[in-house]
């Protein structure tokens, strides 16, 4: 890339809007994944009964199954929160920043 | 191709004919529908495999299917590389025996995902071309840079590779009553001829075509179980904790303590993220936009699946276990309890027996044997890839050498991967290689996902911190998985492990990190001024796509 394509880029505001906004969206998104997961794994840790809370009284279902299942759900749904914010928002300005050098 | 073709039907065809015959009597007997199902598979994949190698022209045909694969596609095979006949069988397996701790197991592998997606996917799809090596290179010097990142895949790659052909060797000479050696033999061949002829194109398909079969194998056993309990899980639970103890409903022995639940998690995590036959996947798809999508349906086709083997899991509990159809009787006489023929890891497979008798048991059996070759063929392309495009084309050639000597380079390399894949499995058929994936696992985390990561978002790193922290980051994985129980214990027959636990990931991925910060810092050659220079061009293209890498013309 040349000296000067990167430095109209650079100050593009298009280009500082998109850097910004997703490094902030990616920063939040994986600090959610790993809060959530570090607590489940940690309360493991720490404690192994607290997972194996029955449900109900006359259930052997354990609160640790849902609660398993729903971290794998979790881990879907922020994949496609991100697919999709990025797939429309971000590439939009991707576009017009290609578009704004495409002469150079 | 055809004369290939013919030739291995037919040696295969004897092989099964002299077995039938001569062989001794396995304990699963000799699966008639497993094998036909066996040999459509074979026919199909190798005529995938013809149908691919005629759209094979260039090097980048063969390293990336012309990148023309789409999201939906790549996510497909992602999520096929991943749901190995290891993570089949092996956490249904643990689902069978303790319950819970399976799951956990598995929840683990899947968080990784989306971390790849929001740090690592679009900037490898931008910057790089075949191989992770080309973004940790993009700025750095292509020599040191490139030796350290092949080895570190080709590492990688043949500590998995042994994992899984030991595993399908004793799975086959199980499911199909093969000898051992004949067993290796045949996958080693098989995925040498897919990935030389069909290269990436053959490879993927393959893993579509796999992961489409597993899938639908598997959610069609999970839902005869759940049928059997008109769908309710508490009365599937309440079966199973009758038949085996409640235990089997909490977390276990899996986690035993906080550092070891972290290293665990920061190996799977990490680790998945550079994994290089993960990461070259990325390199198949159009642009960045395709990209994500992949890991979007990579993420769910993998949750779901998990989701299926715990499902899986209990049914066989309920449907397997205690059930003197697949009780071990000669192993009940000496161990007493009541073990299934095979071990645990054959609960899935007894399962598809229990509720879809022998036609069904052949489908799974088809169907893991499918998934051995689909997993080994996409790590040797990526193994290959590391040597004929890093070491040999980068390094050696300084990038002075036209596409098509480096694939055939490349498809030679495959050869010698084969080959090695074969002895090695054969050599390790008696060990207890239990460690070798978490080994996999520790150096993708420790030397690959560092250099990787760093190369891409922080500007002040230079060739020198990179070598130098990747290598102390590769050396300490090793260095402590062999002090640790699972070598210095389980293997080497020691009382006690000097290193106490069983994951490196988390001491090693530090030290790798501290050792590139320290060493990039301290860098003041003009060589590390020039490459932080570069960074902002990089940079500019990793959030843009901006000059990255199209899809080929047909």
């Amino acid at each position: 890339m040349r000296k000067e394509l990167v430095d109209k880029i650079k100050n593009d505001p298009n280009y500082i809007e998109l850097v910004t906004k997703r490094t902030a969206f990616s920063i939040k998104l994986t600090i959610a994944i790993l809060v959530v997961y570090f607590a489940f794994i940690l309360t493991i840790a720490f404690d192994p009964t607290l997972l194996g809370t029955p449900m109900s009284s006359d259930s052997v279902t354990t609160i640790g199954i849902p609660i398993g299942m729903a971290v794998i759900v979790f881990a879907f749904i922020l994949t496609g929160i991100y697919t999709r914010r990025a797939n429309t928002e971000f590439d939009d300005l991707s576009n017009k920043i290609k578009k704004s050098v495409k002469d150079l | 191709m055809q004369r290939v073709l013919t030739f291995l039907i037919l040696s295969a065809l004897t092989l099964f004919a002299s077995d039938a015959i001569t062989g001794e009597v396995q304990k699963q007997g000799l699966n008639m529908s497993a094998i036909v199902m066996f040999f459509i598979f074979v026919g199909a994949t190798l005529g995938i495999t013809y149908w691919a190698a005629k759209r094979t022209k260039s090097a980048k045909d063969f390293y990336t299917a012309g990148g023309g694969i789409t999201g939906f596609q790549n996510g497909m095979a992602i999520a096929g590389d991943y749901m190995s006949a290891a993570s089949f069988l092996g956490i249904s397996g643990l689902v069978y025996s303790k319950g819970y701790d399976g799951l956990i197991y598995s929840i683990g592998f899947l968080v990784g995902w989306p971390i790849i997606l929001f740090m690592i996917a679009e900037p490898l799809r931008n910057l790089g071309k075949y191989t992770f090596a080309d973004v940790a290179s993009y700025r750095l010097r292509q020599g040191p840079i490139r030796t350290l990142a092949a080895f570190g895949s080709i590492t990688t790659v043949i500590l998995y590779l042994i994992a899984q052909i030991v595993g399908s060797g004793k799975l086959i000479q199980l499911l199909f009553g093969l000898q051992y050696e004949v067993a290796v033999i045949l996958v080693g061949v098989l995925m040498v001829l897919y990935v030389t002829f069909g290269g990436m194109l053959a490879t993927t398909w393959v893993q579509i075509v796999k992961a489409f079969l597993l899938l639908a194998g598997a959610t069609f056993m999970a839902i005869a179980v759940m049928a059997h309990y008109d769908f309710s899980f508490g009365k599937l639970f309440a079966t199973a904790t009758e038949l085996k103890d409640i235990s089997i409903m909490s977390p276990g022995k899996l986690v035993s303590d906080p550092i070891s639940a972290i290293s665990l998690a920061v190996a799977l995590m990490f680790g998945t993220a550079g994994l290089p036959h993960i990461l070259m996947r990325f390199f198949t798809v159009s642009d960045a936009k395709e990209a994500r999508k992949s890991v979007f349906y990579a993420t769910g086709f993998i949750g779901y699946f998990y989701i299926l083997t715990f499902i899986i899991g209990f049914g066989a509990i309920v449907m397997v276990f205690k059930n003197p159809q697949y009780l071990d009787m000669a192993k009940q006489a000496i161990e007493g309890g009541s073990p299934i023929l095979g071990g645990n890891d054959m609960a899935a497979i007894h399962l598809s027996h229990a509720v879809g008798g022998d036609f069904f048991l052949g489908f799974i059996s088809a169907v893991a044997f499918a998934t051995i070759l689909a997993v080994v063929s996409g790590l040797t392309l990526a193994g290959a890839s590391a040597i004929s495009h890093d070491l040999y084309a980068s390094v050696w050639k300084k990038g002075q050498v036209d596409g098509l000597k480096e694939m055939q380079v490349s498809k030679m390399a495959t050869v010698g991967l084969g080959i090695i894949a074969i002895i090695m499995g054969i050599a390790f058929e008696k060990q207890n290689i239990a460690f070798v994936v978490g080994l996999a696992f520790a150096i993708a985390a420790s030397a690959n996902f560092p250099i990787l990561f760093l190369s891409m978002y922080w500007r002040k790193l230079t060739t020198r911190g990179a070598v130098i922290g990747g290598t102390i980051g590769l050396a300490t994985a090793v260095i402590l998985v062999i002090l640790g129980p699972t070598v210095w214990v389980d293997l080497l027959k020691n009382a006690s492990p000097i290193f106490p636990y069983k994951y490196p990931a988390l001491f090693s991925v530090i030290a790798a990190f501290v050792g590139i910060y320290i060493f990039s810092v301290t860098d003041n050659s003009e060589g590390a001024k020039a490459e932080r220079e570069a960074f902002e061009a990089q940079f500019i293209r990793s959030q843009t796509g901006i000059g990255a890498e199209g899809a080929s013309e047909h």
